[in-house]
């Protein structure tokens, strides 16, 4: 099962590079990982998407817990959360289906960043499975180039 | 009063209670040489510096308090991660001090530069660069905090050229506290009332130990544990000495050459209780019939060791003392009315008839020396008394079986990473701290040759250290794979071209003797013990002899080959 961990980390060299280190080592998986600083100085988050069963996962989240650079791992997949990602896709859209991308487009609120005889390209916001299914709504008119952020996610204030 | 990073970095240790510092200097280190005179340490030359971690690891093993290295950068510092690695896996507190060039040139492939910081992350507790003077004694202290804490284990501080020169006043911070890391010591009292229903519950009971016991220092509690309650114990390589080894509640060593003893308890019991252990595979072997029939307790200070390799029934995180201290707390006012004499008395006689029918034991007669008849007189001669290092390979597992350890901290053996060249460097860290004790390695022909300039090291110093070679002219065990796994395709594990040891020995300036006769094994090993030298005893023992009992790898541990 595909898991996003929230994971609070000293923000200092090579902390990254502890993290990344520990899930090649210990041959887990990343599917995605985002990092950047907090409000708090010195404090960075990082969130990461994983897949594997539960023992696997229990095994990544105690091994984050026990790196000394890491302050707090959170398992939001077993909390109420916000995740969203953030896309850039360039797509083919010569004149005949310009149009129907841009219907497209709109359905989806995306928004055209960048435009060209024959490409269009998108930014687009959301969560895993609208990510899924525009690229897959989009990729019959070819898509040539996608860049993704990787999940950020939040808990939500509400736990019900 | 200002002074340089170097004097800062001694003072640091001073604090530290530091008295032995294993080292080897070099170009980026030099600065803290220059200044080690002025300081009260005794500093032990060694002759590589795999050997110096080694050495502190075993000072560390041997003592319980951190051992320290000094060495210096780019190959200085990547000679040390065998060591690094082999006192991870064991879980020792050792602090490696590394030299580094400056900080100005870190990155530009400078002469001896290697980011050693970047090396040794996978196979350290955590570990630092110092980029700034005004952090150097604080990372020191929290070097330190965090090898000696929680789960043991190395600590890496690199330490450039220019840090070491720059000046700044030396403030010792006395507290240390990191937001990241607090480990977890006391346990859960409601778990340990759990454990003590279930032991109260138990007809089968067994106690596996492990490396956990001697660290945190629960020999104690262990011990009263299983004699109030009458419940046998066995251990694993790194348990050894935990529980006394000629109690009759003793089984001996479990797993891949464990007794068949402690196999069939584990195997027949109801109750395992995991102490300071982690179910590695050479214990387990296939996991999924290890202990079929009995409930399991683990209990450790490092989470990520529960549910690791098998699922368990009973987690308890906390340090093992404190752990065993409640149970007993919780077990102590109740002990009369719950346990008699008799309590698991059944299972008990079970236990030691399965000893009784299937000791230890091997061969005796013919025209070889049997390298388990030498280690039962090391055992003999020594009174048990010794602290004993081993090699990695059938020397170690005939001294894992065939020395009873009687008491904790005296068997110095690389477990997790079976390292090769290990015991002779242990040996000399040990016999630095307890120059009163006997110390002996007992090694196999290749391992010995590991690491055999620190032979070197041992004389110069006066470290009597006696290095009992169980000469096979084999890589033994490997061998013994071959012969039983591989359809006897001894493919490189031949050493039949050997330096003369004795010649050897005397070269270094140590004793030799060679013994290729039965009857010359007490005698010349009597002599040996009672010089105040080095001595190496270079015993030609039988080439083909095996390790037994086995479990093959990854098969259960009831399928035991027996001799």
């Amino acid at each position: 099962m595909r898991h996003t961990l929230s994971v609070m980390v000293e923000n200092e060299p090579g902390v990254l590079s502890r993290v990344v280190g520990l899930f090649s080592g210990r041959g887990f998986n990343i599917e995605s990982l985002n990092v950047a600083p907090t409000l708090e100085e010195g404090v960075s988050l990082m969130t990461i998407t994983t897949v594997g069963d539960e023992q696997i996962i229990e095994q990544i989240v105690k091994q984050l817990r026990k790196l000394v650079t890491v302050i707090k791992v959170v398992d939001l997949t077993e909390l109420k959360s916000v995740e969203r990602e953030m896309v850039l896709l360039k797509v083919n859209a010569e004149d005949a289906k310009r149009a129907e991308i841009l219907r497209i487009v709109d359905i989806f609120r995306c928004k055209v960043v960048d435009v060209s005889v024959d490409e269009l390209t998108l930014e687009v916001t959301g969560d895993h499975g609208k990510i899924d299914a525009l690229i897959n709504l989009l990729s019959r008119f070819g898509i040539k180039e996608v860049a993704r952020t990787g999940t950020v996610a939040m808990k939500r204030a509400l736990q019900v | 009063m200002e002074l340089t990073g170097a004097q800062i970095f001694l003072e640091c240790l001073k604090k530290e209670g530091v008295e032995v510092v294993f080292g080897y200097p070099g170009g980026a280190i030099i600065d803290i040489y220059d200044q080690l005179p002025n300081y009260p340490f005794k500093h032990i030359l060694v002759r590589h510096e795999q050997g110096a971690v080694h050495a502190a690891d075993g000072y560390a093993r041997a003592t319980g308090e951190a051992g320290v290295c000094l060495v210096t950068s780019g190959p200085g510092a990547t000679n040390a991660v065998t060591g690094i690695a082999t006192a991870y896996m064991d879980s020792i507190p050792v602090v490696i001090f590394t030299g580094q060039v400056p900080t100005p040139l870190i990155g530009n492939d400078a002469f001896q530069e290697v980011d050693i910081v970047g090396i040794t992350r996978p196979c350290t507790k955590h570990n630092y660069l110092v980029k700034d003077i005004n952090e150097l004694a604080f990372t020191v202290r929290q070097a330190f905090y965090l090898a000696r804490s929680g789960r043991p284990g190395p600590v890496l501080v690199d330490l450039p050229k220019d840090i070491m020169q720059a000046k700044a006043e030396f403030v010792w911070p006395e507290d240390v506290s990191l937001r990241s890391y607090n480990p977890n010591l006391t346990p859960h009292i409601g778990q340990i009332k759990k454990v003590a229903k279930l032991i109260e519950k138990a007809e089968r009971p067994v106690i596996y130990a492990g490396g956990g016991v001697i660290s945190s220092g629960a020999e104690d509690e262990l011990t009263w544990l299983a004699k109030s309650l009458n419940i046998p114990v066995t251990a694993t390589l790194m348990g050894l000495g935990a529980f006394p080894g000629d109690d009759p509640l003793w089984l001996g060593m479990l797993g891949m050459h464990g007794t068949y003893a402690a196999n069939m308890a584990i195997n027949n019991s109801d109750l395992v209780l995991a102490i300071g252990a982690r179910f590695d595979d050479r214990v387990t072997g296939k996991v999924d019939t290890f202990a079929p029939k009995a409930t399991l307790v683990h209990i450790d200070i490092d989470p990520t060791s529960i549910q690791k390799n098998v699922a368990v029934h009973v987690p308890l995180v906390a340090d093992c003392k404190s752990a065993l201290s409640s149970l007993k707390s919780v077990i102590e006012p109740i002990l009369d009315q719950t346990y008699s004499e008799d309590s698991h008395a059944v299972w008990v006689r079970q236990v030691q008839q399965w000893s009784e029918t299937h000791p230890l034991r091997y061969n005796k007669g013919g025209s070889f020396i049997k390298p388990q008849y030498v280690v039962e007189k090391v055992y003999e001669i020594s009174n048990g008394d010794a602290i004993v290092a081993t090699e990695v390979g059938q020397n170690q597992m005939w001294a894992a079986q065939f020395y009873k350890f009687k008491k904790s901290k005296s068997f110095l053996s690389s477990g997790g990473l079976g390292t090769m060249g290990y015991g002779l460097p242990a040996a000399i860290g040990a016999q630095m701290a307890f120059p009163d004790r006997l110390v002996v390695n007992i090694a196999g022909d290749g391992s010995i040759q590991m690491n055999i300039q620190e032979l070197m090291t041992a004389v110069c110093n006066d470290l009597p250290v006696k290095i009992v070679i169980l000469n096979n002219g084999y890589l033994g065990m490997v061998r013994q794979w071959q012969e039983l796994f591989y359809n006897r395709n001894y493919c490189e594990t031949c050493m039949d071209a050997q330096p003369d040891f004795v010649k050897l020995a005397e070269a270094y300036g140590a004793v030799g003797f060679r013994v290729t006769e039965e009857k010359d094994v007490v005698p010349v090993l009597t002599e040996a013990f009672a010089l105040p030298k080095v001595c190496i005893i270079d015993v030609r023992v039988d080439p083909e002899e095996n390790v037994y009992p086995m479990v093959p790898a990854g098969a259960s541990l009831a399928d035991m080959l027996l001799v």
